[in-house]
């Protein structure tokens, strides 16, 4: 499989605080990688050094076959981004941004239009084609940059959070764009906080951490080492707690229940999460143990960090480098896929 | 596409992009036009009058084209600002990313800004003929004074163009100018005649190229004034071409530099 994204060594700094301290990539061609960390850990400069928006202090990267510090040009012209905050001409309408878009690619007019009504139609846009983007909504304004990004038709794609302040329902929507991106055999590199997101859809993910890589692996991999869902309740009066934990331990199958952050919340690691809620609320109901809330957790971020560096992500948003370098060696998560496995291990 | 019918495309387009602005916020361009009426009428009433040696019509007359440079000049501080705007958003990494000219997001800007010149030279010549403003001059040379304003101001918004990379923000800019421009504008003939001046700041005065470009206009606009003698320094006695050669030299310093900052710009 040839690499379409390829990054070695990047380092980055803004006087005292580095901001990369030695990234690796590697992107396969057609597939996703997601560049899970929390806020400050290096995305968006690992991506703008990635775009030549920013020259890396040290280290080589090389995008779709060219390299990114000698041939950037030739990288523009292959590339689409679409950063993180939305990069739209708000006087402008829809239409004229995604025209200009395609006049500076070098388009002839009448191409520019017709790729301006296309990539409209596609994001569901036309309706609001011809007001300017400044009426747009958040999702919309996301929506119509992520069309600039791509209206050359890139090989390749990088987006910076592109869901980060989304109404769940424009999220779901972004994620279909992206996803439908991707069915057409495009190359994507994402950033983003939300482990849901990269499991959606990303075929590897790396985990950020001050500037470094502390974990690689697929979805599935940093799932089953982060311990997948979670079921979360907290029992009304503090006396059935145990009878609470019995019933967790049930569905359990084996995983160790987990004292919450009151004397009256527990929580354990399941299987299939649906069923398993079912069954602890069965299991209860029959007990006669009064619930006064209960839920199925997706692990999150923090869960991430707390599992891989012994923080959570918060701490490690603080910045300085992290306590005890617990974190400074990359980890190779188990991979579910066998045939990445040769190529990530470094 | 060769780089220079590119260069030119791409700046066209980003010139557009800059003039579909004014369509959807007209309030800036009232902004814009109203201050040259203020300038004309102003000038022309309060100063013309309080200048004024003798003749009032004459001396008014003699003022308009200093009125018309000083504008044509405070103009370029608007380039600087829409560079410093687009510098601070999103939009310029857009640019940045897209394999276009690198000289097109500055050189679209001048360009726009120029429309701007066109409009405000516009305005201040119907309201300066309202007030008494004659050409006294043939009509060809009447344009060949706005076509030297008009050079002349968009070498000084390539000026602006560099401070407005350098000091990406608004205010800024807005205070910057101000002290570069106001000595530019008020220590020249613009709007006093030479002699008024103490010897020591003459000498900068006779080279200050909004002095020349004042009297190129007064001379192709028929608008001297006897009781304004005109020194004998080089520049003075050939503004045009003197005021030409400083476009020039303006233009081959500032725009390769103004390019130069925006390529490294956060690279
Ligand atoms: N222009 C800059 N000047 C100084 N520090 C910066 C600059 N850009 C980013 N940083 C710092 O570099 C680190 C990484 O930032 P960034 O790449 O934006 O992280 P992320 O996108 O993951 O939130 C942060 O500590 C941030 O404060
Ligand atoms: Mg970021």
């Amino acid at each position: 499989m040839t690499t379409t994204i390829e990054a070695h060594g990047l380092v980055k700094r803004y006087g005292a605080v580095e901001a990369l301290r030695g990234l690796d990539l590697e992107v396969p061609e057609g597939t996703v990688l997601a560049l899970l960390g929390p806020n400050g850990a290096g995305k968006t400069t690992a991506v703008r050094i990635l775009t030549t928006l920013l020259r890396p202090d040290e280290g080589t990267a090389t995008v779709a076959g060219a390299d990114v510090l000698r041939e950037p040009e030739e990288v523009r012209r292959r590339i689409g981004l679409s950063g993180q905050s939305a990069a739209v001409d708000e006087n402008l309408t829809g239409a004229e941004n995604l025209e200009m878009i395609g006049r500076l690619y070098g388009f002839r007019r009448r191409r520019a239009v017709d790729r301006a009504r296309e990539l409209l139609d596609g994001f569901d846009l036309s309706d609001a084609g011809n007001r300017p983007a400044k009426t747009y909504s958040g999702g919309m304004r996301r929506r119509l940059d992520l069309a600039c990004a791509l209206v050359a038709t890139p090989r390749v794609v990088v987006l910076d959070e592109p869901t980060t302040g989304l109404d769940p329902r424009s999220r779901l929507q972004m994620w279909d764009v992206i996803a439908g991106l991707v069915r057409t055999g495009t190359t994507v590199l994402l950033t983003t906080q939300y482990l849901e997101e990269a499991d959606r859809l990303a075929d590897d993910i790396v985990v950020i951490d001050h500037g470094r890589a502390i974990a690689h692996g697929t979805a599935d991999a940093l799932k089953a080492q982060v311990g997948g869902e979670r079921v979360e309740l907290v029992v009304a009066d503090a006396a059935d707690r145990e009878a609470a934990r019995a019933a967790l331990a049930a569905v359990a199958g084996g995983d160790e229940v987990h004292d919450g952050a009151t004397e009256r919340s527990l929580s354990v690691a399941v299987q299939d999460g649906a069923r398993s809620l079912r069954r602890v609320l069965d299991r209860l109901e029959t007990d006669g143990v009064r619930v006064l809330d209960v839920g199925l957790r997706r692990p999150t971020l923090d869960d991430v960090f707390l599992t891989l560096t012994g923080r959570t992500a918060e701490d490690a948003d603080a910045s300085g480098p992290p306590p005890g370098g617990g974190a400074d060696e990359e980890r190779d998560l188990v991979p579910a896929r066998p045939d990445a496995a040769g190529e990530v291990a470094r | 596409m060769t780089t220079l019918t590119r260069t030119l495309t791409d700046t066209q387009v980003v010139a557009k992009r800059n003039l579909l602005k004014i369509v959807r916020v007209p309030e800036i361009l009232v902004a814009v036009l109203i201050s040259p009426i203020m300038f004309v009428l102003l000038f022309a009433y309060v100063f013309g009058g309080a200048i004024d040696p003798g003749d009032g019509t004459s001396y008014r007359e003699f003022l308009i084209p200093g009125i018309f440079a000083q504008t044509v000049v405070f103009g370029a501080t608007f380039t600087g600002a829409g560079i410093a705007e687009d510098m601070q958003k999103g939009i310029i990494d857009r640019f940045r990313s897209l394999p276009m000219s690198q000289s097109a997001v500055l050189a679209g800007r001048t360009l726009s800004d120029v429309v701007y010149n066109v409009l405000s030279l516009l305005i201040m010549a119907l309201t300066g003929l309202l007030v008494g403003w004659r050409v006294r001059g043939s009509l060809l040379d009447a344009a060949a004074a706005f076509g030297l304003l008009l050079v002349f101001a968009y070498a000084v918004s390539w000026i602006m163009a560099l401070v407005g990379v350098l000091v990406p923000s608004v205010e800024v800019i807005n205070n910057a100018s101000f002290i570069v421009i106001m000595p530019l504008t008020f220590v020249s003939n613009a709007f006093v005649p030479l002699d008024s001046f103490p010897p020591a700041l003459r000498v900068f005065v006779e080279w200050n190229p909004v002095s020349t470009l004042t009297q190129a206009c007064r001379e192709l606009f028929g608008n001297t004034n006897p009781a304004a003698p005109v020194s004998d320094a080089w520049s003075m006695q050939n503004p045009a071409l003197y005021t030409l050669i400083c476009v020039v030299v303006i233009l081959v310093v500032f725009a390769p530099l103004a390019i130069a900052r925006y390529r490294r710009t956060s690279r």
